[in-house]
């Protein structure tokens, strides 16, 4: 399932949805894996009462985490050699997210094909929540 | 920095992937996973972050003993802190050699990298820091680079 160069242009795209209504649980589930505890993510009374925040919200990470599984969706397994992001706005529960890829160009090195993809996951609302890139090895 | 060890189990990239909503086979079944291109199970390309369930300090976990600066009794634990967040994390880049697989042991090494300041609407001053991990195997072949951005705001960030 491996992408081909010859089959990719530039301004190909790969669109999913990765998160439909975000739930607390889930956030939850990536704090116990991730070890990432802060009670940002889980501790409602925490964040609203001490913190000032309006809700316990996702990690980054997560974010990050449900980008790269629409990126692996399209590239194929072990291909990625680079993937990168920003955080770019708070994910809540409740959110819903849909991640694109888009490809910025496709070239060979060293014998090598790679497509190089702009990232981008929004939430329902239109905004962006995580802004990234990648590269990823291809068939020829 | 300590040099962490970190040990990549199955059942914890099952873990993980089950926490990401990827069914994925790669990342849980080792007959189906056989059979694709990756020849077995890998680790997720985000799953590297885990690295702090291996960091004996890290600051965001509870440990025994010592104050937890989550609610309790009254909505922090820890008296006197500041209304305002503590870091949130800016950025995340991964550079890969190749995916990481259960059996591999590797050392993670991290260090400081630049530091910079930005005045934002959202969140008063921002200071942003940059961190670097370099992953080697079992071997002492490099696998993966990591360089985490983290920023701390003068107060909580605006949701806007």
């Amino acid at each position: 399932m491996a992408l081909k160069a010859s089959a990719l242009k530039v301004g190909d795209t790969h669109k999913e949805r990765v998160v439909e209504n975000l739930s607390r649980t889930q956030i939850v589930q990536y704090a116990g894996v991730s070890g990432d505890y802060n009670p940002l993510h889980t501790d409602e009374v925490y964040t609203t009462q001490a913190a000032g925040y309006k809700s316990v919200f996702a990690h980054g990470m997560l974010t990050m985490g449900l980008t790269s599984k629409m990126l692996t969706n399209y590239v194929g397994d072990g291909r990625l050699t680079k993937f990168g992001v920003r955080f770019t706005n708070q994910v809540w529960p409740g959110d819903t997210l849909d991640s694109t890829a888009t490809v910025e160009a496709v070239r060979n090195e060293g014998g090598q094909n790679y497509v190089d993809l702009k990232l981008s996951t929004t939430n329902q609302d239109g905004k962006e929540v995580v802004a990234g890139s990648a590269t990823a090895r291809i068939d020829p | 920095m300590a040099k962490i060890t970190f040990p990549v189990e199955a059942t914890h990239i099952m873990m993980f992937a089950r926490a990401i909503g990827d069914t994925n086979p790669v990342y849980h079944d080792a007959e189906a996973a056989k059979n694709t291109e990756a020849g077995g199970i890998i680790a997720p390309p985000s799953f590297a972050q885990a690295v702090a369930q291996f960091d004996p300090e890290y600051h965001l976990r509870p440990k025994p003993g010592q104050k937890w600066f989550g609610s309790g009794a009254t909505p922090s634990g820890v008296d006197g802190k500041p209304a305002s967040s503590g870091g949130l994390h800016a950025e995340q880049h991964y550079e890969y050699v190749r995916p990481l697989r259960p059996g591999d042991v590797l050392t993670c090494e991290t260090k400081p990298g630049k530091t910079w300041e930005r005045e934002s609407k959202r969140a008063g001053k921002l200071t942003f820091r940059e961190r670097v991990t370099e992953y080697r195997d079992q071997n002492g072949e490099l696998v993966m680079i990591a360089r985490g951005v983290g920023v701390t705001t003068e107060r909580p960030v605006d949701a806007g």
